[in-house]
């Protein structure tokens, strides 16, 4: 039983928790601070896990539950470490009908990835994302956090390899 | 800030403006940015300083110019020529051009339909100050329309300018939004809210992400304004995490307007507090909707409830919350400066002022517009976006995203409002305009907007859950050349079902894109039923399917 008191103890001497403590203190450190903290979590180390989760779900004085139910409903959380790189490809309505699903196809098939998932060597995690926004310049795909407009399935597949070597 | 302080602030700007010459508007907006228009803002600045032009110049980071496709633009001052696809190489040539002739390689003509037809309320701004100052919007008059309210006008008053505009939520279910105000502020309660709508979800929908990006400030005060005229002291925007652009423009803009004493206690020497709190997604379509949204600001699942009680009455922590959409907010300052009669003047009987629009897909400029209501189509597609690039055939305009539907060329001449959109079954919707040529396949659109609306299902009742996931195994088989007139059949009742039995817009709405392609384009459907052949060629009849 957690009493209000008690001050959680953080899971490990790692720095990035400082982030999140952080994260957590400007945000209010209530139980609506739960999100943003989350946030604070993946940024810091990359995906959450049930250490994570559990040292916020203490800290903001959460049902474990809840700060799982939380993690697992939003899509952008991930409870799997992301791959060295990433390439996203938007799959937007306007990205949609310039031809991105050409291009899913084509580097799912030549790198042998499913979308949403990451490469057995752990390089490459290939996912896609509701729209970006960047409508304008459709098909979009992102590289490492970049985001490139006008794509197509030969200049991405070039572009993920050249990332790897 | 005093209102004197205001105002000084806004001469002094205008005075350094004038001062420092001709600029360089060069875009730094989200779709410029990521074509490189931030290494041309870096390359322009870097040749003014180590070779100074002639005259005074200076280079200016500005919102959003319209024209996303032919990205990065620069603009010589706010009307002077225009450049695209501008290159870091292209900065010394561009600096040329200010003490010589314009430089024609790269001259993006602005004379063309697709700047003269817009009319720029919401956008006013946009292009021309540099998101990231707030003395450049106050040089521009802005947060002069919180001094009117705060020192001029009650708060009835301010609602009924409102009411008397005619504004309608720009969110995409248009209610009327001098009524909304007009109830949060009736409600009694020792706590109010003011919630910002900021969670774009539609795909193909960029407006909001461009307003924030491009002139933060504007919302921030239409927020506050809200907040005074309903009596709430507290406030959110709920922004997608996918826009990790507008979330930092908004935490410095807040930060800016909370220094200069425009926002948080005692603004502008009144008793009025005002404190605005950024909370971001989480990549959760639902979220839009407003009582799901409120579920996460919360820090919850976004998942919504039943409405009544509609959040004007218990919404956040079940206080009454006035919920408005981005745009909505961004018309509130030019309401309140110019008057409500004003704005009414603008647009049709039922549909007021002008509408931001995201126009991509199969057309020649893509980009962000804003025209008055009751515009048409063809007007849209065919002078300001261009036409249909490649030669080929226009089809459809798909707008209102995955609640809206597919508007064939038969109503291309219909004025553009709430409810002829609504008449021909589609939906105005938050203003991303989609259009679609002969080389897209109609059943082939449905299944994509429903594969969308299945995943984004946030499970808690049972017609959209399931229903979304049947629909689209339908779909899916249509597609395939694999269904039967029976499935089809069966698809066209389960609309009818979801669409009245689910809780909250996603599921009631999610039906539309195949009710209206089956409305207009049923011989598509039945060529892949009878034929097992897709029109478009787009879709991948299976082997086994074939006659």
């Amino acid at each position: 039983m957690i009493t209000a008191s008690q001050k959680p103890t953080v899971p490990s001497t790692d720095t990035r928790w400082k982030l999140v403590e952080a994260a957590m203190r400007k945000n209010g450190g209530q139980a609506d601070a739960l999100i943003e903290t989350l946030h604070a979590v993946q940024e810091s180390f990359g995906y959450l896990d049930d250490v994570s989760l559990k040292f916020v779900a203490e800290s903001l004085k959460v049902p474990f539950s809840r700060v799982y139910g939380v993690a697992t409903f939003y899509h952008l959380f991930t409870m799997r470490p992301p791959g060295k790189h990433t390439c996203v490809v938007c799959l937007g309505t306007a990205c949609y009908i310039r031809g991105a699903q050409a291009i899913i196809d084509r580097v799912s098939r030549e790198m042998n990835v499913e979308p949403g998932e990451t490469t057995k060597d752990g390089e490459l995690s290939f996912l896609t994302a509701r729209c970006l926004g960047s409508c304008g310049l459709a098909p979009a795909v992102v590289y490492d956090g970049a985001v490139a407009g006008k794509q197509t399935a030969d200049n991405t597949l070039d572009r993920v390899k050249r990332r790897i070597q | 800030m005093t209102p004197e302080e205001l105002h000084d602030l806004a001469i002094r700007e205008k005075n350094t403006q004038a001062e420092a010459g001709t600029t360089l508007n060069v875009c730094m907006a989200a779709g410029c940015m990521s074509s490189g228009g931030d290494k041309v803002k870096e390359a322009l600045t870097k040749g003014l300083t180590s070779a100074p032009a002639g005259k005074p110049c200076r280079v200016k980071g500005v919102g959003c110019m319209g024209l996303c496709e032919a990205g990065p633009l620069v603009q010589v001052g706010s009307d002077g020529p225009m450049y695209k696809e501008v290159k870091a190489e292209d900065s010394s040539d561009l600096l040329k051009t200010l003490s010589g002739a314009p430089l024609k390689r790269l001259l993006c003509p602005t004379d063309t339909p697709f700047f003269k037809r817009q009319k720029k309320i919401v956008l006013e701004n946009c292009g021309i100050v540099d998101p990231e100052r707030v003395e450049d919007y106050v040089a521009r008059d802005g947060y002069t329309a919180l001094l009117k309210a705060l020192n001029h006008m009650s708060p009835a008053d301010i609602i009924q300018e409102v009411t008397t505009s005619g504004l309608r939520g720009r969110g995409g279910a248009g209610f009327p939004t001098g009524l909304k105000w007009n109830t949060v502020a009736k409600a009694q309660s020792d706590l109010k809210y003011v919630v910002c709508n900021a969670d774009e979800g539609d795909p193909g929908a960029f407006m909001d992400r461009s307003v924030l990006e491009s002139d933060p400030h504007r919302v921030l005060e239409g927020m506050a304004i809200a907040g005074f005229a309903v009596g709430a002291s507290k406030a959110y925007i709920y922004v997608r995490a996918e826009y990790p652009l507008a979330v930092k423009r908004l935490q410095i803009a807040i930060r800016q307007a909370e220094k200069l004493g425009l926002l948080g206690q005692n603004i502008m020497g009144t008793t009025f507090n005002f404190n605005i709190q950024l909370r971001m997604g989480a990549g959760a379509f639902v979220c839009g909707e407003e009582t799901a949204l409120m579920a996460s600001i919360e820090g919850k699942r976004g998942t919504p409830r039943p409405r009544p009680p509609f959040p004007a009455q218990s919404g956040l922590w079940g206080k009454p919350t006035l919920i408005n959409n981005v745009e909505t907010f961004a018309n509130i300052p030019p309401i309140l400066r110019n008057g409500g009669a004003w704005y009414a003047s603008i647009g049709t009987e039922k549909s007021k002022g002008t509408k931001v629009f995201a126009l991509a897909g199969k057309i020649t400029n893509t980009g962000l517009i804003e025209v008055p209501m009751g515009i048409t189509l063809r007007e849209i597609i065919f002078d300001i976006g261009g036409g249909i690039p490649d030669g080929k055939k226009f089809k459809a305009v798909q707008t209102g995203g995955p609640s809206g539907g597919c508007i064939p060329e038969q109503f291309l001449d219909m004025p553009l409002d709430y409810d002829s959109l609504a008449k021909v079954g589609s939906i105005m919707g938050s203003g991303g305009m989609i259009v679609m040529d002969e080389t897209s396949c109609m059943v082939d659109v449905a299944r994509y907007f429903m594969d969308f609306c299945m995943t984004e299902s946030c499970g808690k009742c049972i017609p959209c859950r399931v229903g979304t996931t049947q629909m689209h195994r339908l779909l899916v088989q249509i597609t395939q050349g694999l269904a039967t007139p029976a499935d089809l059949a069966q698809l066209e009742e389960l609309c009818d079902l979801v669409k009245n039995t689910s809780l909250c817009g996603l599921g009631q709405t999610s039906p539309n894109p195949v009710v209206s392609t089956l409305r207009y384009f049923r011989h598509e459907y039945e060529a892949h039923i009878r034929d097992r052949k897709c029109p478009a060629g787009r879709c991948t009849i299976k082997e086994e399917a074939a006659v």
